[in-house]
């Protein structure tokens, strides 16, 4: 298998398409990463409000006794 | 009476299935079942994208007639491909809810909305990058690219009704019944670029016919196809499994689980 270009800056330019090839894959990376740490923020936003919620629920326990 | 399946010692086959079915889909099941697929989806994808891009950037050859520009495919094609599966799944996941009352049919669906979403935006933002140096123009308002945009107004129609109906009790309904009307669309999609035959290209590969690309340039494709497939269902199953936590959080398995992940 052979490169399809010489040298980076070729790889970089394509012919006058680079500008469109790279911000097609810049703008993907940005939306993709965007989805992906909403998705981990939900997450640890879940592990969070639990956590302060059996805290709560030891600490309600403790004054009743 | 009693029913022939109580008559033999044994369930009958199609109740056993049943029970099964019922017992995977339930949120605990799912969620011990599907957690460990998560990562495995995401290698793959990973790694499947990563090789797919390089090899469609840097060592497939340049098209003929549209020359370096039609890389952009490696990416507008796995992403348009997945904004229409998403979306039948949506209308599929959407009837089981409605029908059998299945809660996880439900979270699948509303993981998955998102994915879809970002998915549809993304095929529109490449294509009418893709449009500028091929058709002279970001935008026409041609079959494919309409239909398309009407499938993201879909999405976001269904995202805030299932925003809207996030505290009451027939949480997923309305989304649901507009994801399956909306899913007349989906053939609107598929066929427009047959039935106006305006600027949009056909379809560069289909499961029945033999592919219009030199193996050259469609390896790459194939690779970013699967891989964009893996992410989405590694990145769905995630998402599921979060509302599973969250919507079931007083239930005793998820507290055990929560107190297991924190101390480890």
């Amino acid at each position: 298998m052979t490169p399809a270009f010489d040298s980076v800056s070729a790889l970089i330019q394509m012919g006058y398409h680079g500008a469109y090839v790279w911000s097609a894959w810049g703008v993907s990376l940005l939306l993709i990463t965007v989805l992906m740490w909403h998705s981990v923020y939900r997450r640890q936003q879940f592990f969070r409000q639990e956590a302060a919620r059996l805290r709560r629920q030891a600490a309600q326990a403790k004054r009743q006794e | 009476m009693p029913e022939p399946s109580q008559t033999a010692g044994q369930p009958s086959i199609w109740r056993r299935l049943w029970i099964w079915f019922n017992q995977t889909v339930g949120p605990r099941h799912f969620f011990m079942t599907f957690r460990p697929w998560i990562k495995w989806l995401g290698l793959i994808a990973a790694v499947l994208i990563a090789v797919g891009s390089v090899w469609g950037l840097a060592f497939a050859p340049p098209d003929y007639l549209q020359g370096n520009s039609f890389r952009i495919i490696y990416i507008h094609v796995p992403a348009a491909s997945l904004a229409m599966s998403i979306y039948l799944a949506l209308a599929v996941l959407g009837v089981i809810s409605l029908v059998w009352k299945i809660k996880t049919a439900e979270w699948v669906a509303r993981a998955a909305a998102p994915v879809g979403f970002v998915m549809c935006v993304l095929s529109l933002l490449t294509g009418a990058i893709w449009g500028k140096p091929t058709w002279g123009t970001y935008w026409v308002w041609d079959g494919r690219l309409t239909s398309m945009l009407i499938l993201a107004f879909l999405y976001a129609g269904i995202m805030a009704l299932y925003q809207a109906f996030e505290n009451s009790p027939n949480q997923g309904k309305a989304a649901a019944i507009l994801a399956i009307v909306g899913a007349v669309n989906l053939p609107i999609i598929k066929y427009s670029v047959v039935w106006w035959n305006t600027l949009h290209q056909g379809a560069t590969f289909t499961v029945t016919a033999a592919p219009k690309m030199d193996p050259s340039m469609l390896w790459p494709l194939l690779l970013t196809f699967i891989g964009f497939y893996c992410w989405a269902a590694a990145l769905v199953l995630y998402r599921t499994c979060t509302l599973i936590l969250e919507r079931e959080r007083q239930k005793r398995w998820v507290q055990e689980w929560v107190e297991q992940e924190s101390r480890s």
